[in-house]
């Protein structure tokens, strides 16, 4: 039995205009992705993947070229009105804390800001306080008239928790929540969200370049490259036992993994320029080492473009070497 | 903490509390700058001045028939600073003077940041054919000559204290604009107006909430430093007879006593006083100004 | 004799925040040396003053010995000669370590032709091989940084930190904010670099799997001093101060099923140099704390072969007891 997604992506495109004549970058080039209540899914790539754009494009920041995103049943309608209350149920982890805080508005401010601006019928203080108190800097009463460069970054990121929270949204998406943070401090805001799950039901979509923490808090991944998702499917399956080649070699150049690690040679390719066939085949160990050519897909691989993965449940990969059930 | 004082304070009195606290911050920091008090120091003294000024001369000090003394005397103890070409206590009219110079400079000033600030957020958080156009708009004033529009505009309206007013402000906002877009442009570019977009702040809360607050550290510097060149145009204008010829100002000070030939006659009373004047409360400004940006300038406020 | 050596190292900023508080170093030629902590530990400072490179007014204490020479007490001159020549550093935020309005070749050359009183065409090409060896082409020493990926930006300062065949290379946090995959490039790259010149290597970075990758030895910094040293893998694997510990654990082992859903962090935040406790520095966020933590400083102590931590529970010789073993994993 499978419960109906709370959010959904369908074909999902977005596409930005080239500068000075260069052609358009195909930022994200055809998703699908289901989130169910309560989970939390990473999503993974390098640099220029698209991971950031899908993301913002979940959150209705980013107007889709093609395709939808459908929440709770209702696709999204791009209305500043209805943006407006979409807002109160999906609400957005940025990665810098002391950038994402206004550094002229005290914590009880930026904590505030969401009731102010949708108009809370209740007290706000006390929405304030059970929201500083639910993200873990208690006496909340303490912090109310802090700066935020006079808290530490752990703290400036639990403030920006706490301000997401207090609208009592249903999916949070964070996007690289704890990489500017100090590694012991990690943890206990990885912990938070984990915690914000179990007594909230929160879901989550993480954007993420570490793996760790995906395997840390994560229960389905789904890695990207080049603007599609090339392979999906549950934390433990796909970090353990990884179909894609472009998976296999993100797991194998992590300094604790068994094996030879595959490093890829050349920079992550641009958006404006996706290679024809497989987008990957250009970087592949699998093709450059033979086994394509062994398996009978290498002509497939530089020819023929793999379709959409559907996003939802169960695993996942877009290749022509890994489907044709050769095992690494 | 008790639950009870928890609940009693609200955020209005919370509001109050943290304005308190960074008001004395600010002035805790501002009294570190020796040039910055200095300035103080002086707009204060001039201040009183202009402000008591129909206490210790009477506005008859520039009534031209009731005239004191012998036209064009040099400085004696009765009169500190002599007479001018009508007679009357030169000392009593560079303090009435003072009233007007400090008006004028003060709201042409308030009038070009006010448009300055407006059109300068607008411009730079809308952007799109609304900012094109308000940006070539503002770089025609920019390029247009100050003085030549101000004696313009003067000259077809009626010679006034308004239209003094007026045509500096008119004719100054460009570059206040100028800045202010561009800081507006460095302020959108930050996470956190991302994260209010993200909230669901619409316009008007991120420009009023976030941009606005930002942008006010530099309006204030650029404000006080405005009023300078404000009360320096004033001067001009009335200098080239382009003022109210009923109103005492030191800009009128001057032009008089050009026109009574005080330069050649080495009358140098009746030229110096407003003359410095003039420079000491623009170099007042200035300092103020520089001591206020150095202040609210948040990368150089946060210590950290 | 060991190529660097650093006794008693203890630097004051001018403010009064003391950064470093008593380090002792040694590096040997061909060895690498990884240096772990977070922000405020003091790591970046130590860099840094291995080339006197501290604003002026620091309090700088004890000695920093290059090849037998210490670098604190050098005159003037010979500070600008050891620079680059002797050791040299290759800066934490390479992308804007980089002037934006030189060519990247010319920003290469520069220490040469300040250096090796080369002439501009030896210089140039002396560019051309160095490019080559940072495996960027030769022609790309006409680009400016902004034409360049991050990656290939580190790889120019990667090639300038070599331009004088220095003997000591300090890279500071070389990998930070780079893609995995950028980053395994540019560490077997230095790898590559180090055995093949035999230069010393010392790498700094908060991130300790990287550096038990890719180091010899590890070295731990917390609040100003070292806390745990010892080989990389064993101080990476087995750490014997919580320090250490809590800061391994933070990177979780994919595939091990105790780190699913379990992240483990340390409560609190990282000292503020300028505001230490008294007693052990760690002491506020220890999960092992005891009474004597709080008012009795640790020192460095062996703990295993050519190993040593500042802790209380690591008795000089011995392993941890079965009874501190449970008190950890019960209170982490």
């Amino acid at each position: 039995m499978t419960t109906a997604p709370l959010i959904s992506v369908e074909g999902l495109h977005v596409t930005f205009p080239g500068r000075h004549g260069m052609p358009p970058a195909r930022a994200v080039d055809g998703v699908d992705l289901q989130i169910r209540p309560g989970e939390i899914v990473a999503l993974v790539g390098e640099s220029g993947c698209g991971k950031t754009t899908l993301a913002r494009s979940l959150l209705g920041l980013v107007p889709p070229t093609a395709g939808r995103v459908t929440f709770d049943g209702t696709p999204l309608d791009y209305s500043s009105r209805a943006l407006k209350a979409y807002r109160k149920r999906v609400q957005l982890v940025l990665q810098d804390p002391s950038g994402s805080l206004n550094p002229r508005h005290t914590v009880y401010d930026a904590v505030a800001e969401g009731l102010r601006i949708h108009g809370h019928g209740g007290d706000e203080r006390a929405a304030v306080t059970e929201a500083l108190s639910r993200a873990g800097l208690r006496p909340p009463e303490r912090f109310f008239l802090r700066y935020p460069h006079e808290l530490s970054g752990g703290q400036r990121q639990r403030v920006v928790i706490a301000g997401a929270m207090v609208l009592e949204p249903e999916l949070i998406v964070a996007d690289e929540p704890v990489a500017s943070l100090d590694a012991s401090v990690r943890g206990e805001i990885l912990a938070l969200l984990l915690r914000l799950r179990a007594e909230l039901g929160l879901s989550a979509l993480v954007v993420t370049h570490d793996l760790g923490l995906a395997w840390n808090i994560a229960d389905r991944v789904a890695v990207m490259y080049l603007g599609r998702i090339v392979e999906t499917g549950d934390v433990e399956q796909v970090l353990t036992a990884p179909r894609h080649p472009y998976t296999q070699a993100l797991l194998s150049v992590l300094p604790e993994a068994p094996g030879a690690p595959v490093v890829l040679s050349g920079e992550p390719p641009d958006p404006a320029r996706i290679p024809g066939g497989c987008r990957f085949h250009a970087r592949c160990q699998v093709l450059a080492g033979g086994e394509a050519e062994a398996a009978g897909v290498a002509e497939a691989c530089r020819t023929r473009d793999l379709e959409v993965l559907d996003g939802a449940a169960g695993a996942q990969v877009a290749c022509h070497w890994a489907r044709a059930g050769v095992t690494a | 903490m008790t639950a009870e004082t928890a609940t009693t304070a609200a955020p209005r009195a919370l509001a109050r509390q943290r304005r308190r606290a960074a008001a004395a911050r600010f002035w805790r920091e501002y009294r570190t700058h020796r040039a910055g008090l200095f300035g103080l120091a002086a707009l204060v003294l001039f201040a009183l001045v202009a402000l008591t000024a129909p206490l210790t001369v009477g506005s008859d000090v520039q009534s031209v028939t009731d005239a004191p003394g012998k036209p064009l005397e040099s400085p004696s103890l009765q009169f500190p600073l002599g007479t001018d070409q009508f007679g009357r206590n030169l000392l009593g009219l560079v303090v009435w003077g003072s009233r007007v110079s400090l008006l004028v400079g003060l709201l042409a000033a308030v009038l070009s940041v006010a448009i300055g600030a407006l059109i300068g957020v607008t411009a730079g958080h809308f952007r799109g054919w609304y900012a094109t156009v308000i940006m070539r708009i503002t770089d025609w004033f920019l390029v247009m000559p100050t003085l030549v529009l101000a004696i313009a505009l003067a000259t077809v309206m009626s010679r006034s204290l308004g239209t003094i007013i007026l045509a500096i402000g008119v004719t100054t906002w460009p570059t206040t604009a100028r800045l202010v877009r561009a800081q507006t442009l460095a302020v959108e570019s930050r996470p956190y107006i991302e994260r209010a977009k993200a909230l669901g702040g619409g316009h008007w809360h991120i420009m009023s909430r976030h941009v606005v607050p930002n942008v006010m550290p530099l309006v204030l510097a650029q404000t006080t430093l405005i009023i300078s060149t404000a009360i320096l145009a004033e001067a001009t204008l009335a200098f080239l007879g382009l003022g109210d010829p009923s109103i005492v100002s030191w800009g009128g000070l001057l032009q008089d006593a050009r026109e009574a030939g005080a330069v050649s006659s080495g009358d140098w009373w009746y030229l110096v006083p407003p003359g410095i004047a003039i420079a000491i409360v623009a170099l007042a400004f200035t300092l103020c100004g520089r001591a206020v940006e150095s202040v609210l300038n948040p990368r150089l406020g946060v210590s950290r | 004799m060991s190529l660097l050596d650093v006794r008693n190292l203890e630097v004051t900023y001018p403010g009064g925040a003391a950064a470093v508080r008593g380090v002792d170093l040694s590096l040997a030629a061909g060895e690498k040396l990884g240096v772990a902590g977070e922000s405020g530990c003091g790591k970046s400072t130590l860099a840094l003053a291995l080339l006197r490179l501290l604003p002026p007014g620091t309090r700088i204490g004890g000695e920093i010995l290059l090849d037998g020479e210490d670098v604190l007490t050098m005159k003037w001159g010979r500070v600008r000669a050891v620079r680059w020549a002797g050791a040299s550093i290759v800066f934490q935020g390479a992308m804007h370590s980089l002037n934006a309005v030189h060519r990247i070749g010319d920003q290469i050359a520069e220490p040469i032709l300040l250096h090796r009183k080369a002439t501009p065409a030896g210089a140039r090409r002396k560019t051309g091989e160095l490019l080559e060896h940072v495996g960027l082409p030769a022609a790309r020493a006409n680009a400016y940084p902004h034409e360049l990926s991050g990656g290939q930006r580190q790889r120019v300062m990667i090639a300038m930190a070599l331009a004088c065949a220095p003997r000591l290379i300090v890279a500071d946090e070389p990998t930070t904010a780079l893609d995995v995959m950028i980053q395994a490039q540019i560490l077997r790259l230095i790898e590559r670099l180090v055995s093949d010149q035999d230069l010393g290597l010392i790498m700094i970075s908060h991130d300790l799997a990287v550096l038990a990758d890719t180091c010899d030895r590890l070295a731990v910094m917390y609040a100003g001093r070292v806390v745990e040293e010892g080989p990389a893998r064993q101080v990476y694997d087995d750490a014997r101060h919580p320090y250490g510990r809590a800061l391994s654990e933070a990177f979780p082992r994919i595939g091990d099923p105790a780190s699913r859903f379990a992240p483990r962090g340390l409560p609190g935040d990282p000292p503020d140099p300028a505001a230490l406790s008294s007693g052990c520095a760690f002491h506020p966020r220890c999960p092992v704390v005891l009474d004597v933590c709080a008012t009795e400083d640790q020192a460095l102590r062996e703990a295993g072969e050519r190993r040593r931590a500042a802790c209380v529970h690591v008795a000089p010789g011995s392993a941890v007891t079965e009874e501190e073993a449970d008190v950890r994993s019960s209170t982490s």
